[in-house]
């Protein structure tokens, strides 16, 4: 039943022998024990498990493990790298972009994927592209608010750079 | 939530696809983006015994146009369809329907072919090809079959796609000359799915329509093709007696249900507003060219 599957994850490689029926998310937090990852509604509505794939970003719950094989994967874990927060990160601390927090990495899984392909958004740009992440605390005011401070910063400095892949 | 076991082949060529599924009959399920068929599995409301996934196959992932027809790949994914120029320009109802699929991070996986083998009802994507008058190319390892769309919804979730076929090409009558399309959608939020929505698309000849078409979305068992209303436009100028004539038309053809996001007169009366909107924009675009 097992298959052997090799990805990037983080800029780390990694080979595992995984059910096909296991999903991505489960994968990430029950194999990799990365779980920074969260599962929210499990049916591909709340945004909570989105991590990048080839710099894509996607929701983990609707992905199968053995459809990684190959691929570069980029949880939130990567945004911190080398123990310094990533601006996305400062910019949520900075303007209270969370009050729970369990939607916080999918918002900047998002919201880093946004800034990749658009450095400077608007507001509209902003909602749009955050439309399929939902916060249950209803704090998107200051989510957007953290959206816009965090493109500001990164046009000031260069952030770190993240293993994400090809695409975009 | 864990699927039910499942044996799983990736194939990279449509041949490879075609034997595993000719070999596989009824055990088997095409898995294209994921984003419907993957939820299904975890809810056990499908459980196929084996999965082809088709997403390394690459033939399978075009867009393009010339002789007379455009030509999508099943495997086209929403997010490419919302980012072509081409379909913006020249397809308002395909690009604008793009945009508006489920949400921006599902259209980054899920595709176009992959909506319209799923066959749900209040799917998008199958209004906007009954619309566009499409035909669907079904390929088995035996051949190769082409058929309408709106000989392939028969149901819901239920299509003429047999277990051993592969749709393997969406092909829409290249828009020449004047035309115009829109896809107008009622979500209760982003990624619900549409309470109602239209297609429209129209051609235009000496200010007069050429051609149309009207698809409805999540109004009856299918996704629907507002036949009389198309008829009903045909070679007239688009006035608005015209077009508030078109729109009562789409109205009695649709057959909604009552549910938490309406009643039958709440929805029947969205799909008038709506054909008559997306008429109007539809006829605005066709005058500007696009």
């Amino acid at each position: 039943m097992g298959r052997s599957i090799s990805l990037t994850v983080n800029g780390e490689m990694v080979t595992a022998d995984v059910e096909p029926r296991l999903l991505l998310v489960h994968f990430i937090r029950e194999r990799l024990r990365l779980t920074g990852t969260h599962i929210g509604c499990d049916t591909s509505h709340c945004g909570a498990c989105i991590v990048l794939l080839d710099g894509v970003p996607v929701k983990s719950c609707a992905v199968l493990a053995v459809q990684a094989d190959g691929r570069q994967l980029t949880s939130v874990e990567a945004l911190a790298a080398g123990g310094k927060l990533h601006p996305i990160q400062a910019a949520f601390k900075q303007e209270h972009g969370l009050q729970c927090g369990f939607c916080t990495p999918g918002m900047m899984m998002s919201s880093f994927a946004l800034l990749a392909d658009n450095p400077d958004p608007d507001e509209e740009e902003i909602r749009w592209a955050l439309s399929g992440n939902i916060c249950r605390c209803t704090g998107y005011v200051n989510i957007v608010k953290a959206v816009r401070a965090a493109s500001a910063q990164m046009k000031l400095s260069a952030a770190v750079p993240i293993p994400v892949g090809a695409g975009s | 939530m864990l699927p039910a076991p499942f044996e799983y082949s990736a194939p990279e060529t449509m041949d490879e696809a075609l034997d595993l599924l000719d070999a596989l009959g009824d055990e088997s399920k095409v898995l294209a983006g994921g984003q419907s068929l993957i939820p299904l599995l975890k809810l056990r409301f499908a459980s196929p015994a084996h999965l082809v996934d088709v997403n390394r196959v690459a033939e399978l992932d075009f867009l393009d146009e010339h002789d007379g027809v455009l030509r999508i790949g099943p495997l086209f994914r929403h997010k490419a369809a919302e980012r072509s120029g081409m379909l913006a320009s020249k397809y308002a109802v395909i690009a604008e329907a793009a945009r508006q699929v489920a949400d921006p991070i599902v259209r980054n996986r899920g595709t176009v072919g992959g909506s319209l083998a799923h066959a749900d009802p209040a799917g998008d994507w199958g209004s906007v090809m009954l619309a566009l008058d499409a035909e669907f190319v079904l390929r088995s390892k035996r051949g190769s079959r082409t058929i309408r769309a709106r000989d392939f919804f028969s149901g819901p979730f239920s299509s003429a796609l047999k277990s051993n076929e592969l749709l393997v090409e969406i092909r829409v009558p290249a828009a020449d000359g004047r035309k115009g399309g829109s896809y107008l959608k009622l979500e209760r939020k982003v990624g619900d799915f549409a309470t109602v929505a239209v297609a429209v698309h129209l051609q235009m000849d000496d200010g007069k329509v050429k051609s149309a078409g009207i698809g409805l979305t999540a109004v009856g068992p299918q996704n629907l093709k507002a036949d009389r209303a198309e008829a009903a436009l045909k070679g007239r100028a688009l006035d608005d007696a015209t077009i508030k004539e078109a729109a009562a038309l789409a109205a009695a053809a649709a057959e909604p249900k009552a549910d938490n996001r309406g009643s039958v007169d709440y929805k029947r009366n969205v799909v008038r507003v709506f054909t008559e909107r997306g008429l109007r924009r539809a006829r605005e675009r066709a005058q500007g060219g696009a």
